[in-house]
């Protein structure tokens, strides 16, 4: 069987960070990324604090570097946004490296990119350090609109059977001699996709009939036996309180 | 107990199946049931063949209600589907359990767990007493060891396991099963069979596979252009040569349906007699 999607991100592990309760490390993730993103641009420093927090999460969690840096790609449309900034943008000018530069985009570009990586580390630890199904039961026991939940949890499920489809699909193109040579040859790839959209729209009928035969009545029930204790959300607000301390620090010395 | 197809006793509470006159026409026209009928008693093992486009899943889904509005009536141990009735729906959708052809259609849930508990959690069940109930229907299948796994990381055959026991799990009256053996190697055939044996369950199995229907069934009802054309003992409607070319049914190469016993134990005549010919050319 092909490895799932939700094992993509995840790294199995039993570190305090995985045994930690998903919706603690969700709120956790996000007051991280509120007090970062509230920082002043220019005090440096305090990005180097946050990055340290966050370095110290990896290594409680066991993360290695290498795990965390290759699934930073993601992020390299946004560094090429923000690498573009101090060309593009008018303001004064400064000469580095004999380049003729924005100083305030230099700036922005420094804004985007030192507060984005910090948000996708973030969040790249949390997906390493909880599995999709607790990352689930996490959005419900948060409230998160039962319907959103529930596609959510088709992505995780279904997310692998119809890239298999596509895969399929691909094969069988190829089979008969066919490759993408010129820009006529996307009729063909658009059609196959037209073809997979029609295919996954029907299997979405066929799951919504046997959620039914099964007594479906609008809730998704998730067995959730994990109890929740107050050490839990102690240790996970560690993260955000720790960098909301570096963020007050930083305000005050403005 | 017998009952006859013409009778009035509706209500009785000792058929699991009780199907009079079904007819329904798709919304684009196409009639798929021209008036079934058809009874399965409780504990049977009843197989439903026919050809492709014969109307076998069009029954199944009345069977728990998902297809109504047509004519005729559905009972499920004595109870009416009717689908106004809320209530009633879902405790006919607990007592028919529907495992599908495909497995993926069918486990939906991130675990193997939380799948086989989908069921009974909507019917209400919490804590320790769904937790048994998902315990005992992957024991059932022999399953137990993979509830915390995703289905999509088991193999075609594990997964068509864990599907029946998603439907078990919500302790049916009858099992129904649609095409269980398509796609299964010989093996997970074999150990599919062992498994529905197994299981204390009236059982109807709509197949092709005419060998499985003989190994699993004691009883077989032809379905063919959206009728009943035939009713019986398995091993006689799959010796009814002309009855099987007539409804474009055939035997895997070489196979006497006449050489093996077939299944036996447990069968108690209903009262149709052998091969009952609905339509005047079945042959008999």
């Amino acid at each position: 069987m092909a490895g799932g999607h939700a094992h993509l991100l995840y790294r199995h592990g039993d570190s305090v960070v995985h045994r930690l309760p998903a919706h603690a490390k969700l709120i956790s993730l996000v007051a991280f990324v509120l007090v970062v993103v509230s920082t002043p641009r220019e005090r440096f420093w305090a990005f180097a604090a946050y990055a340290a927090l966050l370095a110290g999460v990896a290594a409680l969690a066991r993360i290695p570097a290498r795990f965390v840096i290759r699934r930073m790609v993601v992020e390299v449309p946004f560094v090429v946004f923000a690498l573009l900034m101090p060309v593009v943008a008018t303001s004064e000018r400064v000469v580095v490296l004999g380049l003729s530069l924005s100083q305030d985009g230099l700036l922005s570009g420094w804004n985007i990119l030192a507060k984005g990586t910090l948000g996708v580390v973030a969040s790249i630890l949390l997906a390493a350090t909880t599995d999709a199904r607790a990352l689930l039961l996490g959005l419900q026991r948060l409230r998160l609109p039962e319907r959103l939940v529930e596609i959510a949890a088709f992505m995780v499920r279904y997310g692998d059977v119809v890239t298999a489809e596509m895969q399929r699909m691909r094969v069988a193109r190829e089979s008969r001699a066919f490759e993408a040579r010129h820009l006529g040859h996307l009729r063909v790839v658009a059609q196959g996709a037209g073809a997979l959209f029609v295919r996954t729209y029907e299997r979405g009928e066929r799951v919504h009939l046997a959620m039914l035969s099964r007594g479906y009545a609008g809730a998704m029930p998730l067995v959730d036996n994990a109890p929740v204790g107050v050490s839990g959300w102690v240790s996970a607000a560690t993260l955000p309180l720790a960098a909301a301390a570096v963020a007050l620090v930083a305000g005050a010395l403005a | 107990m017998t009952a006859p197809l013409d009778g009035i006793r509706h209500a009785d509470a000792t058929l699991s199946l009780d199907v009079r006159g079904l007819a329904f026409a798709y919304p684009d026209g196409h009639q798929a049931l021209f008036g079934v009928d058809l009874v399965v008693e409780r504990g049977a093992r009843v197989a439903l063949l026919g050809p492709n486009g014969a109307g076998k899943t069009t029954l199944v889904l009345h069977l728990n209600g998902i297809l109504t509005g047509g004519a005729g009536s559905v009972r499920v141990g004595g109870l009416q589907v009717r689908p106004q009735d809320r209530e009633g729906l879902r405790e006919i959708r607990r007592r028919v359990g529907i495992v599908f052809q495909d497995p993926d259609d069918q486990l939906f849930m991130p675990t193997v767990r939380d799948d086989v508990a989908f069921g009974p959690a909507n019917l209400g069940l919490r804590g320790p007493d769904l937790e048994s109930r998902v315990a005992r229907a992957l024991e059932a299948v022999g399953m137990s060891d993979v509830a915390d796994r995703p289905p999509h990381h088991l193999s075609f055959g594990q997964r068509r396991r864990v599907a029946v026991a998603t439907v078990l799990a919500m302790e049916p009256e009858v099992l129904v099963l649609d095409e269980p053996t398509s796609n299964l190697d010989p093996a997970s055939r074999r150990e599919l069979a062992e498994v529905l044996d197994s299981l204390d369950v009236t059982l109807l199995v709509v197949t092709h596979d005419l060998p499985y229907a003989l190994e699993l069934c004691e009883r077989s009802v032809v379905l063919s252009g959206g009728t009943v054309v035939a009713d019986g003992p398995t091993g006689d409607v799959l010796g009814d040569a002309a009855l099987l070319r007539e409804h474009r049914l055939e035997l895997p190469y070489g196979f006497d349906p006449g050489s093996v016993p077939g299944r036996r134990p447990g069968y108690r005549r209903p009262g149709y007699g052998g091969v009952r010919p609905a339509a005047p050319t079945a042959g008999r």
